[in-house]
């Protein structure tokens, strides 16, 4: 800065004017000049400690041996640790009432849905609102072929369906009707499978459709056509289809038969990989709550 | 470039030692030291009492809880914009003050000058004015230079730890964080925080001072462009002053101005520089100047007010023998009424939004993963995720309806009740379901449009959120 008259007029301009006004060429502070040399300093150091320069493979690690995922990992050690206890509860919960213990049920959604978004929704969509073209089942929905109690989905999600991992995944195999009924017995089957659903329908052939019906199918979709959650068979009178509810899905569904897998989740059955006992009980709470439980 | 010599690129720091003075603007100085310091050092300490389930520390910023408690007033997450606002204000105040009345910022609250002014103090208290001061600053490190030194480093980092140690008492409650800072078991943010903030102070107040002004501040770049011809400012009466000389009883003396060249006026400044150069950038006029030289004048026997707060129209009027213009007429001009309607104008807005603003506070965020979902008996399902927030000390019960086309019926997840208990202080999230039986109007139709009614038991008050129930596309 300027500090009298005579200093002012040693002090030498830059050259530069603008619209008049000129700059002056005053000195930098020297602590300026060692902040910046500590600056320096202070960066060469910080790239000499921690990783920094690009190799051909990956960077020079850094003399501390610092690393972000480290850091991470350490994170969800502690949470883990922290959360020990919960998720010891958890996995031994009588699943029917843990909506009575508010701390374990948080517990067991949020981490359900984390669990749910790594595994799950794949197929079932990340709002578990299923593939309906691919059989995907909807899980928002309040009909279960396999039960929809917060225990029979925890089952469902350990050992699957139709899989050859568990021996104790649901098991059930719809005939392909195509080899053993002409297609105009399938197309009556089909008209009465809609006048059972309250759908659209040629009333004559739903009642030649009926007998067949009753000859071939009642056994496990029941004589009124309700299902049977026991043997996985799907009720034909409401209004949800896994697979579609119109002439030409039934058509298809009836002829070829269908075959949805779905894996068993289990670490028992998938060595390193699969879901903990804790983990299962936190995605069927999950699901259970999603407003289709029972 | 001189023609003479290349001029060094670098400089070192000159001392700069501000001598005492006294008088009115010092006194304004005294006391806005002892305000401003008292208001950061006691404001956390001040109780304010919420409730057994709220803090009672009447100014806290409560960043676990995201919470900010300001006496009465509670802001939360979503209440930012009262923050903002104040930021707006705070702004638009320093464009009115500046545009009126120069760098009083600079010159008298700003902490950089109120802590600078009191590391002086403590410095002129132990090592004596001025004199005294060059003479030991040029002096051998002799035993009493040394013992000086450390006495005044000491008393200063004392300060320092105390202003970092303050900083924190408004991020928690006060008197725990004090007996775990004194038992070594406070967070170790804590400590690090004390410890930049002592750092800074320290090096700042003691060392760096002027030198923050000067170099690392923005505000003398910012505040120059806000100032014009009829800013009150410190300035010198150049006309009354030059050509200025020592009075001597000799020939010649008559001619000279007013000012006797005695120098009061730079050596009281605590920026180094001399106002008699003019408006300057280092200048944060803080008016020390006004009262070293109106002490000179009333010995001399002249007049006070060659160095004094005028606007630059002035000095050019007086000049020319005019009389200046009265000071209300420099302050109150377009530039000043339009600053304060604004500034009155955000804050006129934001106590508005206080009062107005719901006891009960509700979102509702419909979830559209998937728009609809069909249930077995071919009604259609909406879920909303719904969020209620209680602001009370206690636990509150909410009941949710809706209005809207009379098939819909609500239904809340995890209860079969229509209510909803929302602990104290906190914000809970409901799913509700919004069904429509199958075959009616909503089921049917694309979009239709209804009303969630949030009611509070306790007292009756009512809130609506419109939102939107999707069916089955015809």
């Amino acid at each position: 800065m300027s500090k009298t008259p005579e200093k002012k007029d040693e002090v030498e301009t830059t050259g530069h004017i603008w619209d008049g006004i000129e700059e002056y060429n005053n000195p930098l502070p020297r602590w300026w000049l060692w902040t910046f040399y500590a600056t320096c300093i202070w960066g060469l150091l910080y790239t000499i400690a921690y990783p920094a320069w690009p190799l051909i493979s990956q960077a020079t690690p850094g003399l501390l041996g610092f690393s972000t995922r480290a850091l991470v990992a350490e994170d969800i050690e502690e949470v883990n640790q922290a959360n020990a206890a919960l998720t010891e509860r958890l996995a031994t919960v009588e699943l029917a009432s843990i909506s009575d213990d508010p701390e374990l049920m948080n517990y067991a959604v949020n981490g359900g849905a984390a669990i749910f978004r790594a595994n799950c929704s794949q197929c079932h969509g990340s709002g578990a609102a299923g593939v309906q073209a691919s059989g995907y089942p909807n899980l928002l929905d309040d009909d279960w072929i396999w039960g929809g109690q917060i225990e029979d989905i925890a089952w469902t999600v350990a050992h699957g369906i139709r899989n050859e991992q568990s021996p104790d995944a649901h098991w059930s195999e719809m005939p392909a009707f195509g080899e053993i009924l002409e297609e105009g017995e399938i197309a009556s089957v089909v008209n009465y499978v809609l006048q059972l659903s309250g759908q659209e329908h040629d009333a004559a052939a739903a009642t030649a459709g009926a007998k067949i019906y009753l000859d071939q199918c009642s056994a496990c979709h029941g004589e009124q056509g309700m299902g049977d959650v026991g043997v996985g068979a799907p009720n034909l009178s409401d209004a949800i289809w896994l697979y579609g509810g119109d002439v030409e899905t039934l058509t298809e569904t009836i002829t070829y038969s269908r075959f949805g897998v779905m894996p068993a989740w289990s670490e028992e059955y998938r060595p390193g990989q699969g879901l903990t006992d804790a983990e299962i009980n936190a995605v069927a709470t999950y699901v259970h709550q999603l407003g289709g439980g029972e | 470039m001189s023609s003479s010599e290349e001029p060094s690129l670098y400089a070192a720091r000159e001392p700069v030692f501000p001598r005492r003075v006294s008088g009115k603007f010092r006194n304004l100085k005294w006391w806005i030291m002892a305000i401003t310091l008292g208001i950061y050092y006691l404001t956390p300490w001040i109780r304010w009492d919420r409730g057994p389930e709220l803090p009672d520390q009447a100014v806290l910023v409560d960043m676990a809880g995201r919470r900010f408690f300001f006496f009465w007033i509670e802001i939360w997450p979503h209440e930012f914009y009262f923050v903002a606002g104040l930021l707006i204000m705070a702004g638009l105040g320093l464009f009115l003050f500046t545009s009126a009345l120069g760098r009083v910022w600079c010159g008298y609250t700003c902490p950089q000058t109120v802590w600078t002014d009191l590391f002086v103090l403590v410095e002129r208290w132990l090592e004596g004015d001025r004199n005294a001061r060059v003479r030991l600053w040029n002096a051998k490190w002799d035993a009493r230079k040394v013992r000086l030194r450390i006495t005044k480093w000491t008393i200063w980092l004392l300060i320092s730890i105390a202003t970092g140690g303050a900083w924190v008492f408004y991020f928690t409650d006060a008197p725990t964080l004090l007996v775990d800072l004194l038992t070594f078991s406070a967070h170790p943010i804590a400590y690090t925080t004390i410890a930049v903030l002592t750092a800074t102070t320290f090096v700042f107040g003691g060392f760096a001072r002027e030198q923050i002004c000067i170099y690392a501040c923005p505000w003398p770049r910012i505040q120059a462009a806000m100032m014009d011809e009829d800013t009150i400012t410190v300035a010198y009466r150049e006309w009354r002053g030059e050509p200025r000389g020592k009075h001597r009883k000799t020939e010649g003396a008559e001619a000279l101005g007013d000012c006797i060249d005695c120098n009061a006026c730079v050596n009281v400044c605590p920026m180094g520089i001399d106002i008699r150069d003019g408006q300057q950038l280092a200048c944060i006029t803080c008016a020390l100047c006004i009262d070293a030289c109106d002490d000179v004048m009333a010995k001399i026997g002249k007049p006070r007010g060659l160095v004094d707060y005028i606007a630059l129209t002035d000095e050019l009027a007086e000049r020319e023998g005019k009389k200046p213009r009265q000071i209300w007429k420099h302050i109150l001009r377009p530039r000043t009424i339009l600053y304060t309607a604004l500034w009155s104008l955000v804050g006129i807005g934001l106590v508005i939004a206080l009062f107005v603003r719901h006891e009960i506070d509700v979102t509702v965020a419909p979830i559209r993963n998937p728009t609809y979902v069909t249930l077995s008996d071919g009604s259609i399902r909406n879920s909303y995720d719904v969020r209620l927030l209680n602001k009370h000390g206690e636990t509150r019960t909410f009941r949710v309806s809706l209005t809207g086309d009379p098939s819909l019926r609500i239904q809340l997840e995890g209860t079969p009740y229509e209510t909803v208990d929302v602990p104290a202080n906190e914000q809970k999230l409901q799913r509700v379901y919004v069904v429509a039986p199958r075959g009616s109007d909503p089921a049917l139709s694309e979009r239709s449009e209804f009303r969630f009614w949030v009611e509070d038991l306790s007292n009756g008050e009512r809130v609506h959120k419109d939102t939107v129930f999707n069916g089955v596309a015809q």
